[in-house]
């Protein structure tokens, strides 16, 4: 049988060790009435039909090898290097599991000590978790950690409608067990400015997000000590890209740091398995929701590596833990590790530098459209939001035909911005493809 | 082996690992005031310095391609390559997951044909795909549990009921949605003790979850009884899910009458671990929650498959719609063993376990021993002196990946092992007579265990120092 090596005499001998006569024997303590059911699956299949079925599946999808993407959104279309994919398809690797057991899971653990170390400088930061399921999961963790800082006392999350509109719904799904509220993004005007106006003595934290979902730079200078002298903390949610040009949010006096790491070495996916970047100081890390790996020493006094600060977690704590989170997104930190290694100090600014110009050449290009109109006044990085002549979906549709898939539909989640369209580009698009998407945009105006 | 270097020792000022392209654009001014002053610190390297250093690295791993890994709770089954290379697909890795429906038709009818057949392995109405790990998915569960009594205008109920056996992910689940957690006693066969179970059931239970098998993996022997208590009280049964290995074509436990569940699809469905991720936790609910699971899920309407929310779903728990790339693994896994292949997965994988039960109880004190599921647990402390580290830790000398060991608590010196179904006999003898061996040298030299293992680059480790002063990155 397929993926089970034992044959018909090993199994008779097997049983006849146990002491029983059949392999049904084994199941006699399941109620008899629902023992053994048929399940009704469709026939199995071999290795080259299955390829087959998957191949016919996929054809069925548009990718971005074979469109021109201008879509983001939180999920970016950014270069994988080759060696990313090589090196995560070690089977040493990916049919490990957790290192529990450090003396044989050495190149794990320093590979995520080194994911800690790179990530952390990126960001400007103390500390950094092994990894959550992605920015969404771990930006909701960040305001449950705030509000266990204050040890319940604070209930208030405030949070600027120019965050990730999916990331705030998992917020509120995420809290909405404990006396936690999401507030200050029920009116889509709140900017930065009113938001601080609203803390007070029961605001565990103040949520921003810069770049934010509109790909507009926030301007954080002076808002810790704000959100500090009114003892909250400050978290701050960015994308990794962006910190090859622009000031991290460590400098910024950030309390917690939270990102989409994905197109650190990861594909699309369509959605996952992504990287939930997580990040604090050093002060708040016994605090910190997930794994950690340290450096220490064996028994000859030699450098290692292990797990670390597990008191916090739920193997030991229970239901006094920080957060239930057990596996997390390993391999994919893995992935940013090699990614972060490979691109190094210039290519992360190069990959920003590219995104940013030709994110600015084709708004300006946009922009000069006869219908269309560039909407974003502030400084921005690879996102910028567009007034389109006619529904954005209707003008998508006509851009498939032209193998392009278009931004993101704005009025799907803010309904006031109808006809708007977040453009997404990174250092993947070309400026033939960017001329035409800005020759196909006119066309179907 | 060689000691291997961090990146940050062997980076050269100047080393460039990866060719980007010129600017084909015009440069549009930056905004000084936004701008990083300070480089960040990361490593200038060659991609050949990266290749070696990672291939190095991962030479330091003990794996399930490379050793027998029998870790207990874990269903360290081997994943087929055929998984990576379905998974791999670039019209599946190159999809956005905000592109219009029209275009990833492929991915979504994907995801509906692995709704359906999770929900005909386990028995149950729903299926939620969107969970990315285990402990995600009983958060998503029990957030679900909580929705369904809300609905119902019973408000009372705050009490999550967990047997002592249970992973630690159970009461941390409960307790991020709010919920004080009462612990209930295992009995002397290993089950839950019924009468502690009925002494705990009144109306503020929101419910019980139950690992079935049990992390000792025991089947739990009045589990109707147990089930038909918690539902007389009013209060929902999780089922944990881990353990779902055992029970393929053997029973389903929304025939139980269990209300809610999560799939681990990395250890059941054979989709690699990753070195602690990702795995996917989809939920399996009755038809009663299924309006409250989170979403989005995939429908079918017509020829079309789309993205719908259901009716009264607790929310999103992802960003998106789940691990998608594991779930093309687990589809694949389940498209090519059919409904026969998995009974059998689930057979041998029980027939194995015991068979290596019955081969060590005389050596090692198996505490519950029947008949047992996917997996068993044995006690390490064998005579005076020898404690379960010791033996795993002297495993590794033999060339094994340890067992789970200290899990589960009510087990004094726990060692939990669970062979899965794709190991062979052989394998599994090896392991034996390697346990049997290590016993005779806690005999006659107790030190070669204590001071094991001999064979890795490192010994043990200290991780009272690690964690008195915790280093957490590279500081020069």
């Amino acid at each position: 049988m397929k993926f089970i090596p034992n044959t018909e005499p090993e199994r008779a001998e097997m049983l006849d060790a146990i002491g029983v006569k059949s392999v049904a024997d084994l199941f006699e303590v399941v109620p008899e009435s629902v023992r053994f059911p048929k399940l009704n699956l469709p026939e199995p299949l071999s290795e080259m039909e299955i390829m087959a079925e998957l191949t016919a599946m996929s054809d069925r999808n548009a990718d971005t090898f074979h469109y021109s993407a201008f879509i983001g959104a939180g999920a970016y279309n950014h270069f994988q290097p080759s060696i990313v994919g090589q090196m995560i398809s070690r089977n040493e690797f990916y049919t490990a599991y957790t290192p529990y057991q450090p003396e044989v899971s050495q190149g794990t653990l320093q590979a995520i000590f080194e994911y800690q170390t790179m990530v952390s400088d990126l960001l400007a930061m103390d500390v950094v978790n092994a990894s959550h399921y992605d920015g969404a999961t771990a930006l909701a963790e960040a305001a449950i950690m705030a509000y266990q800082v204050s040890r319940g006392k604070r209930k208030k999350v405030l949070v600027l409608p120019s965050v990730k509109p999916n990331y705030r719904k998992v917020m509120r799904t995420y809290t909405q067990g404990l006396p936690v509220e999401i507030t200050g993004d029920e009116n889509p005007n709140t900017d930065l400015a009113a938001l601080t106006a609203m803390l007070d003595s029961d605001t565990a934290c103040l949520v921003v997000q810069s770049p934010n979902f509109f790909g507009e730079l926030e301007d954080l200078r002076g808002l810790a000590d704000t959100v500090h002298a009114a003892g909250a903390l400050l978290v701050v949610h960015t994308d990794p890209h962006a910190l090859g040009l622009f000031t991290p949010p460590g400098e910024y006096g950030a309390d917690i740091v939270t990102a989409e790491g994905h197109a650190l070495g990861n594909s699309l996916n369509y959605g996952g398995p992504y990287l939930g970047i997580f990040a604090t100081t050093q002060k708040l890390v016994r605090k910190m929701p997930g794994r950690v790996v340290g450096q220490t020493v064996d028994t000859n006094g030699k450098r290692g590596f292990v797990l670390t600060l597990s008191t916090r977690e739920q193997h030991i704590r229970r239901e006094k833990a920080t957060s239930n989170i057990c596996s997390n997104q390993g391999l994919n930190a893995l992935a940013a590790a090699v990614y972060l290694a490979t691109m190094g100090k210039h290519g992360m600014r190069r990959v920003a530098e590219l995104s940013y110009h030709k994110a600015h050449y084709a708004a300006a290009e946009i922009d000069k459209l006869p219908g269309y109109q560039l909407l974003t006044t502030k400084p921005f990085f690879k996102e910028f939001v567009i007034q389109c002549p006619k529904p954005v979906a209707e003008i998508n549709t006509a851009l498939l035909a032209k193998n392009i898939i278009g931004g993101y539909d704005l009025s799907q989640r803010y309904p006031e911005r109808a006809n708007q369209m977040l453009v997404a580009v990174t250092e993947m698009n070309t400026r033939r493809q960017i001329d035409e998407f800005v020759a196909a945009l006119k066309e179907v105006a | 082996m060689l000691y291997e270097p961090l990146l940050f020792e062997i980076s050269k000022p100047g080393r460039v690992g990866v060719a980007l392209p010129d600017l084909d654009v015009p440069e549009s001014p930056l905004p000084t005031e936004f701008l990083r002053t300070e480089e960040p610190n990361l490593p200038e390297l060659s991609e050949l310095d990266v290749a070696r250093h990672f291939v190095r690295l991962s030479q330091k791993n003990y794996s399930v391609d490379s050793v027998f890994y029998p870790l207990g709770s874990c269903t360290m089954k081997y994943n087929p390559k055929v998984n990576e290379a379905a998974a791999a697909k670039p019209k599946f890795t190159a999809t956005h997951p905000l592109q219009p429906e029209e275009t990833v038709q492929g991915n979504l009818q994907l995801m509906f044909e692995l709704q359906e057949m999770l929900k005909e392995i386990s028995g149950f109405d729903g299926v939620s795909l969107q969970p990315a790990a285990g402990a995600h998915g009983e958060f998503s569960g029990v957030l679900t549990m909580r929705a369904y009594h809300l609905s119902r205008g019973d408000t009372k109920r705050t009490k999550m009921l967990i047997p002592d056996s249970a992973h630690g992910t159970n009461p941390a689940s409960s307790a991020m949605s709010g919920f004080t957690v009462q612990e209930i006693p295992s009995d002397d066969r290993g089950n839950i003790d019924l009468d502690a179970l009925k002494a705990a059931c009144d109306d503020t239970v929101v419910g019980l979850m139950i690992t079935n098998p049990n992390t000792l993996g025991m089947f739990e022997e009045h589990v109707e009884e147990v089930v038909k208590t918690v539902h007389d009280c009013g209060g929902l049964v999780y089922g944990d899910g881990a353990n779902l290995n055992a029970l393929m074509g053997i029973v389903r436990p929304g025939d139980l009458g269990f209300d809610v569940m999560h799939f681990n699809l990395h250890k059941t469905f054979s989709t690699p671990h990753g070195g602690g991720g990702p795995g996917s936790g989809p939920i399996g609910v009755s038809e009663a929650l299924a309006p409250f699971m989170p979403g989005p899920i995939v429908a079918k309407d017509g020829e079309m498959y789309k993205l719908v929310t259901p009716e009264h779903s607790v929310g999103s728990v992802k960003a998106f719609y789940g691990n998608f790339g594991v779930m093309v693994r687990a589809y694949t896994y389940i498209r090519m063993m059919g409904a026969d292949g998995l009974r059998a997965v689930s057979e041998n994988a029980v027939l194995n376990a015991n068979y290596m039960r019955v081969k060590l109880q005389d050596a090692y004190h198996v505490p519950f021993n029947r008949i047992c599921m996917h997996e068993f647990v044995a006690e390490g402390d064998i005579i005076e002196g020898i404690h379960t580290m010791d033996i795993a830790k002297r495993l590794i000398d033999y060339g094994y990946h340890p067992p789970t060991v200290y899990f589960p608590l009510i087990v004094h010196e726990a060692l939990m092992i669970e062979p899965t179904e794709t190991e062979s006999k052989e394998t599994m003898d090896g392991f034996i007579d390697a346990l049997h061996k290590i016993a005779e040298e806690a005999k006659t030299n107790p030190d070669l265990l204590h001071s094991a293992p001999h064979t890795t680059e490192l010994g043990r480790l200290d991780e009272v120092q690690a964690a008195r002063h915790p280093v957490l990155k590279y500081l020069g």
